[in-house]
């Protein structure tokens, strides 16, 4: 077992970010916690990389414990906050010189580990760090948090505020990452890279509220939802929300997913409902179930 | 009928030193658009957007905002215009009444104009039991919401969003999208800037900028069809692709 979490609970003053928290991540498994902002993700990583004692439960990781046993933890984990942390006015080649520097090691013993991220970021390496693009951040910050090799990979956030295809090429180098057997926490507000993961914690408010491997978690989702589709998606989504038997109703691309109280439902009546409403183009079908309707319904 | 341009660009570009950021965009805007600037990380879209509300000047080309040229009427664009984004958006320290009269002030509102848009907001976004908390102790979804408000609290003809949702949860980033839809519906011009292709969906055209110029310009269903792919992410993936 690489991470293990036993009711863990931490309180800032008044707030409980994070409330009597069990999970575990096996060896090699890349593991995913969803959640959007004020979750408790980074809270979560902030204890088990030892930055922050919880107030109650306890935790291992890669076998030691993260209050007794912190330095130990500290030698065998790489750890990406989200905030970009590396020194803005060290060169690229610097960070990592001095990230490897700090663990006993050199760049070259593990190069391996990190060729395939660094050689994209190689051409840039006498570059400031605080000069580089957020792509180019995230990869840097990547190498120094693998510089040392460690057991278990600890990714706050790697991806927010990162576009669609760098976001892609993110998750193609931490599949690469876990293939040479490391462990991989990685929190996420993006719902659709949940599917990536071989199992997802979705949590909120402090809260796991469900942890499956992400086609489980949509099989096991029982109520129906169609994708509705008008013309006027802003007057749709307003007469739908009116229809008397709708239990929910939201955007979801160029669809809006409706889901009714009824499991006797029949579209057609809801089709004739908005031709009366006077809407056009109108489309009904069953739509296929994502991580986000779930996460939606909690 | 003629639809009225609220946005206008023609050939604008930014040099910085010998890097064009920015290289000859040209596309107009049209009075209660819901109009979504995409483009990857670096592609130009901050300088882009920074021409347009009038805080960096052009190094050639026209942009004309709400009537008004941003490069020699740079403060009456200004005020025509409100902007938000997700890095900058209230004082945390200040409460939510404090920093709805702050904004006010700045955009020139009467005391009572104020007062009256404080309670107006408060009730339009239910905010009552928390009216005279710091804004830093609320959840950023909600932040979004106020700061959107405040964004409008002048009454302006257009307003930018920069990345407004990133990181809120599911639900609020749809409350959100209804927002901006309901303020389209009233004919406030909305340009916005994400990174979920799912919001790219829901607005009425998209331009995808790529290395300082802008790819691809239609509404999504037609840029769908275009590159032939089922979803706005799939076209994303297919212009931006191997663009650092």
């Amino acid at each position: 077992m690489s991470i293990a979490v036993n009711n863990i609970s931490k309180s800032y003053k008044k707030l409980k970010a994070v409330d009597s928290i069990t999970f575990k991540v096996n060896d090699g498994e890349l593991f995913g916690l969803i959640g959007p902002d004020g979750a408790g993700k980074t809270t979560i990583f902030r204890i088990l990389t030892t930055l922050l004692v919880a107030n109650e439960g306890s935790a291992e990781v890669a076998g030691y414990d993260v209050v007794k046993q912190l330095k130990e933890i500290r030698n065998s984990v790489g750890y990406m906050p989200g905030k970009f942390s590396l020194y803005q006015d060290l060169t690229v080649e610097e960070n990592l010189h001095f990230f490897a520097t700090i663990f006993g090691t050199t760049i070259e013993e593990n190069y391996d580990l990190i060729k395939d991220i660094y050689i994209q970021i190689e051409p840039f390496k006498d570059r400031r760090a605080g000069a580089l693009s957020g792509g180019m951040k995230q990869k840097l910050a990547l190498c120094c948090a693998l510089i040392h090799a460690p057991k278990v990979l600890f990714l706050d956030e790697p991806t927010t505020g990162v576009d669609p295809v760098s976001r892609k090429e993110f998750w193609i180098m931490l599949k690469r990452l876990q293939q040479k057997g490391i462990t991989i926490l990685v929190s996420t507000p993006y719902m659709d890279e949940a599917s990536l993961c071989d199992r997802i914690a979705l949590i909120q408010k402090g809260k796991i509220l469900k942890i499956d491997t992400p086609q489980n978690i949509i099989n096991n989702y029982e109520k129906v939802i169609y994708d509705v589709q008008a013309k006027n998606t802003h007057g749709l989504i307003h007469d739908l929300k009116n229809y008397p038997n709708q239990y929910s109703v939201y955007a979801f691309g160029e669809f809006v997913h409706y889901i009714d109280k009824n499991a006797t439902f029949n579209p057609n009546d809801l089709q004739t409902y908005l031709k009366n409403k006077n809407h056009t183009d109108i489309i009904i079908k069953p739509a296929t179930i994502t991580i986000e309707d779930v996460f939606m319904d909690l | 009928m003629e639809r009225e341009k609220i946005i206008s660009v023609k050939n604008l570009t930014k040099e910085f030193g010998h890097f064009t950021a920015v290289k000859g965009i040209s596309f107009d805007v049209y009075k209660g658009e819901i109009f979504g600037f995409l483009g990857a990380n670096g592609a130009g879209k901050t300088t882009a957007m920074k021409m347009l509300i009038g805080i960096s000047n052009p190094t050639s080309g026209e942009a004309n905002v709400a009537g008004f040229d941003v490069h020699s009427q740079a403060d009456m664009v200004k005020k025509s215009i409100g902007y938000m984004s997700q890095k900058f958006s209230m004082y945390d320290d200040l409460t939510i009444k404090e920093n709805i009269t702050f904004f006010g002030g700045i955009y020139g509102l009467s005391r009572i104009e104020i007062k009256q848009k404080i309670a107006q907001l408060i009730e339009e976004l239910e905010l009552q039991e928390v009216a005279n908390n710091l804004v830093g102790s609320l959840p950023l979804g909600w932040k979004q919401k106020l700061s959107f408000s405040v964004a409008l609290l002048h009454e302006p003809k257009i307003v930018f969003l920069d990345e407004p949702t990133g990181g809120v949860d599911p639900i609020t980033r749809r409350q959100f999208w209804e927002m901006i839809y309901t303020q389209a519906y009233k004919g406030t011009t909305i340009f916005v800037t994400t990174h979920y292709m799912d919001e790219a969906e829901y607005c009425d055209r998209v331009s995808i900028m790529v290395d300082g110029s802008i790819e691809a310009l239609d509404t999504p269903k037609n840029l769908k069809e275009q590159f032939k792919v089922d979803s706005m992410n799939d076209v994303f993936l297919k212009l931006a692709r191997n663009i650092e």
